[in-house]
């Protein structure tokens, strides 16, 4: 029996406002004291009331716009009733039957093929405070940090069109990128502003009838729902094979051990008795606020893509992966665009930008498993570096030097030059004592080349580079060995 | 009104305080001392205060001197106040009348307490009330039960018993009080005293602990309708903590009472002089619109046929709000928490079993209910479709005339235990004040009279954001009659 996998995926995305979703308290909690960035509103003490962070139905109109949805004139909050101590007033305030944005999809890319993915509703709702556990043997108290109660979170369920876990990790990475592309949330699986609730289920391939599902939930990475996924294909696949029924519940993925598990808690049976939010008026969502939002989209990602490839002559692959991240595209487009060159000039140069970022600079920031927007060295240093290497002041090999140096102590490339003299020597009377030497102190490879083996030469070149410390013109120093090495063979002849 | 004895400075209105600390006749300090000897005096007997804030008082009143003195004072400076136990006092217990809340101290203040005291107002304390507002009688108050000052026997009426037989009693000059469902206006006849509420979202709601969000308002509980109108000025206007506070500019109240009602068309709604009405009530209702006809208001017979329905809808729509509002109360964060064996689910079980009261129990088991899956369309939805045709028809009939003159309530002050063993005997002590509230709309509750021995309410309702066209309209009637002037002998 063939079965066919059904995929949707909830992602639930905490908003880069300054403020809460329904007070003023900042909204930067991460490196915060506990329960320092409250409030009576979002402590949910009695009398306090909500406001609506204009700032956040903002970011979820954007997103919104940018997933292709349509953004309806009427939109209201709702309450979400149920007890549990991280949140404080008993109930959430969220979005029920009208949500900010309907109707969206995103385009995705896995080996075998594009394809669109629903998504069916973007919507705006508060955080709830984090409670941190202490089992019995160390007291068995719980104690909750309400810094985190009202942060804007922004909820995006996507339609049941996934059909595999490659498509389901290949949802997430495009929907993750679009978001720090949007720039409306800093959209991190590992500090929790990017959280991923997944719904699967299996039925006969060929049928139109959805199998029982369930909810996977605590998968905190991209590789982690790529994992519980497929295990819980598997899971189900045996289930079903062996003639039983999937049980419709929630489990929760378990890292350590690489499955799923049960997780059938009370939460299950809820009645979240919706109802619209009696202190907060409904929404009329201006269409010309609308357009101007969608007129303020930043450039996405694929996009960028197209342009750098148009724009600046770069192949598909170095495209792509200038455009992977925004931070690493707006470095690139900062380094190509700081001289006003064009045609020929400016792919030239951006193919220089590239080479150098893509290789040299990523092996440095990788080694410390560091994001671009963290490099010491900034775009106008880089094209410092690629002009000085361009004009000849010092060679590729040179080069890579001066960045690792550059790298290392945030100084400016020509500086380090200067400071550590490395400009290359191209004057030939400065180079031929070196020549000299090198044939000098290797009389077994003079004599191996005027033998006949071409190889020597290149070895005595490498002995000048050496006692010039690589600061010599390779072309140079290839020149003045060869014409050593000829007027030995002729003293010899 | 002439001497200013040390004993009759209790008597004084607000108003008439307000002129005499301005003309520095008295100060704030012998005004508040003779309130707070007053407060000594009776309180054992009618029970109006929670907690009664003397030390902090005579310091506000101390202060209020100081200002009044340097030529910086508002017209409510110095002059005493209550403020219901509903309303978050920064540093002072605030209990609701609950077991729940009965440590509870905030560390705000609601805004509209706010603003009284940036006026200078001075606190003599928080006022007794029915539980969380819910309730008709103030009987439900965890602690103990306000008595009527007209007769000790008898409720004062609820939610806001303790304020407004405070103001009846002389316990206070006015009162800050809260209106759900009529909490302000039926105490305020059933003690024989003026009291307003506003247009919903006309006074900010923050700081108000939440019954019904929807419906909620803060008003004044005073003399008369001057004081109101002083009151009201301090405590109204938009509010940016609160989404549903109006943005609309405030009039000047005070500058509205010209005394000149001629030409008002005033409505006379029949369904409320329906059959089973106190004939007491009726026949003090009856008169004093015909007193204002005599004033020069053209009376009209209306009619509003949603009425009947304004009961069912509220005690669906309220109580569906408050369970919501109430589930915060669970002793994890403050207030009181249930100690003992078993895990955390039980712990708040227990919590809310023995913080809560019968009729707070049986409200939220009702809003619950009516929330919940399958119930929701029949009883949360259908109520408040319901909701918005009373609302059309108090639109519609608001084009035909100014205002409504009615009854606050069919019945007066009734004896304390007569309607606690039957929930919906009670319920209908408001049947007349609840379209008020469902359809957002500012009423007054005007001394007119009295059904044996005890004070009968006139209803002036107005459209939306009227207050000033209600208090000239009692100011106008009050010019012409002494009923606000009388005084129980307690």
């Amino acid at each position: 029996m063939e079965y066919e996998t059904v995929i949707g995926l909830e992602v639930h995305v905490q908003l880069r406002t300054q403020s809460k979703m329904f007070c003023s308290c900042r909204a930067d909690y991460q490196s915060a004291p506990v329960n320092s960035r409250v409030c009576p509103v979002c402590l949910g003490l009695p009398g306090a009331l909500p406001v609506i962070n204009r700032r956040a139905v903002e970011y979820t109109v954007m997103t919104g716009l940018a997933l292709n949805c349509d953004i309806p004139r009427l939109t209201k909050f709702d309450r979400k009733n149920y007890p549990y101590p991280d949140l404080m007033k008993g109930y959430q305030i969220s979005q029920y039957d009208l949500p900010l944005a309907i109707d969206g999809r995103l385009q995705i890319e896995t080996e075998a093929e594009t394809k669109a993915v629903g998504v069916t509703r973007v919507h705006l709702e508060e955080d709830v405070a984090k409670l941190q556990h202490f089992p019995a043997d160390s007291g068995g108290y719980s104690l909750v940090d309400v810094n985190r109660s009202g942060v804007p979170l922004m909820e995006i369920v996507s339609e049941p069109d996934m059909r595999s876990a490659e498509e389901a990790r290949a949802y997430l990475t495009t929907l993750h990128s679009l978001l720090q592309y949007l720039g409306v949330s800093t959209a991190n699986m590992q500090d929790g502003s990017f959280r991923c609730d997944a719904n699967i289920s299996l039925r006969p391939a060929g049928s139109e009838e959805f199998g029982n599902r369930t909810e996977i939930k605590n998968m905190n990475s991209f590789r982690s729902v790529f994992q519980a996924l497929n295990f819980e294909i598997e899971r189900q696949r045996r289930v079903l094979e062996g003639g039983g029924r999937v049980v419709q519940e929630t489990r929760g993925w378990i890292e350590g051990r690489a499955v799923t598990v049960s997780q059938r808690s009370k939460e299950d049976a809820h009645d979240y008795r919706y109802f619209p939010e009696p202190d907060l008026p409904p929404l009329d969502i201006d269409p010309v606020w609308v357009e101007e939002i969608r007129g303020r989209l930043p450039e996405l990602a694929t996009q960028r893509c197209a342009r750098f490839q148009q724009d600046y002559g770069l192949s598909e692959y170095d495209a792509r992966l200038l455009t992977d991240s925004k931070a690493m595209a707006d470095y690139f487009e900062t380094a190509v665009c700081l001289q006003a060159l064009s045609g020929d000039a400016l792919n030239s140069h951006a193919k220089q930008v590239s080479n150098w970022m893509l290789g040299d600079l990523s092996g440095l920031l990788n080694q410390d498993n560091r994001d671009i927007s963290e490099s010491p060295v900034s775009p106008e240093s880089l094209v410092e570096l690629i002009g000085l290497v361009g004009d000849g002041i010092i060679s590729v090999t040179m080069g890579k030097t001066v960045l690792e140096e550059a790298y290392n102590t945030g100084g400016k490339p020509r500086r380090i030059v200067e400071e550590r003299g490395y400009t290359q020597i191209s004057d030939t009377s400065a180079v031929e004592p070196a020549v000299f030497e090198a044939l000098e102190a290797n009389p077994r490879a003079v004599a191996d080349y005027l033998g006949g083996k071409e190889s020597a030469a290149k070895f005595l070149v490498g002995q000048v580079m050496k006692i010039t410390r690589g600061q010599a013109k390779p072309d140079l120093v290839n020149q003045l060995v060869t014409a050593a090495l000829d007027r030995a063979k002729a003293g010899v002849d | 009104m002439a001497a200013h004895a040390a004993s009759e400075l209790w008597q004084l209105s607000a108003a008439e305080a307000s002129r005499l600390l301005a003309d520095r006749e008295i100060s704030s300090v012998e005004l508040t001392d003779a309130c707070l000897e007053r407060i000594a005096a009776v309180d054992d007997r009618i029970s109006a205060y929670i907690t009664v804030t003397a030390d902090l008082a005579r310091q506000q009143a101390t202060d209020a001197d100081r200002r009044i003195a340097a030529g910086d004072a508002s017209p409510l400076t110095g002059v005493p106040m209550q403020i219901k136990d509903l309303l978050c006092t920064n540093g002072i217990a605030t209990t609701c009348a609950s077991r729940m809340l009965a440590e509870y101290i905030p560390v705000y203040d609601a805004t509209a307490v706010a603003r009284l005291r940036e006026h200078g107002a001075v606190l003599l304390g928080k006022g007794n009330m029915d539980e969380f507002g819910m309730g008709s009688s103030t009987e439900n108050s965890a602690f103990f039960p306000t008595r009527n000052p007209w007769d000790t026997g008898r409720v004062p009426g609820g939610s806001s018993g303790g304020s407004a037989a405070a103001v009846s009693a002389g316990a206070a000059p006015f009162a800050l009080g809260t209106d759900t469902g009529g909490s302000i206006r039926q105490p305020a006849s059933f003690c024989g005293v003026t009291g307003l509420k506003p247009t919903y979202g006309r006074v900010s709601r923050y700081g108000l602990v939440a019954y019904a969000s929807s419906l909620d308002q803060v008003g004044p509980i005073a003399r008369d309708a001057a004081d109101c109108a002083l009151i009201l000025q301090s405590i109204a206007g938009h509010d940016s903590r609160d989404a549903t506070s109006l943005p609309d500019a405030v009039p000047d109240y005070s500058a509205a009472l010209t005394g000149d009602i001629s030409g008002l068309r005033l409505g006379v709604p029949s369904e409320y002089f329906a059959e089973g009405m106190d004939a007491g009530v009726r026949a003090a209702v009856t008169a004093a619109i015909d007193q204002l006809a005599a004033l020069g208001a053209e009376i009209r017979e209306v009619s509003l046929p949603t009425t009947q329905y304004a009961l069912a809808c509220y005690y669906i729509i309220a109580p569906s709000e408050c369970s919501a509002n109430l589930a915060r109360y669970d002793g994890v964060k403050y207030g009181y928490s249930h100690q003992g064996d078993g895990d955390m689910w039980e712990a708040m079980e227990r919590t809310r079993q023995h913080g809560f009261g019968p009729e707070v129990k049986r409200r939220i088991m009702l809003g619950a209910f009516a929330l919940s899956s399958g119930y929701y369309d029949a009883y949360y939805h259908k109520a408040q479709q319901v909701r918005t045709l009373i609302r059309q028809d108090f639109a519609h009939v608001f084009e035909e005339v100014d205002a409504l003159a009615a009854p606050v309530s069919p019945v007066v002050a009734f004896p304390i235990g007569e309607r606690t063993d039957d929930p919906v005997r009670m319920y209908l002590v408001d049947v007349y004040t609840l379209p008020v509230n469902m359809a957002g709309l500012p009423a007054m509750s005007v001394p007119c009279g009295f059904s044996n021995g005890l004070p009968v309410g006139l209803q002036l309702i107005g459209p939306h954001l009227s207050e000033d066209r209600l208090l000239n309209i009692a100011h106008t009637y009050q010019q012409a009659t002494e009923w606000h002037r009388e005084r129980p002998g307690i």
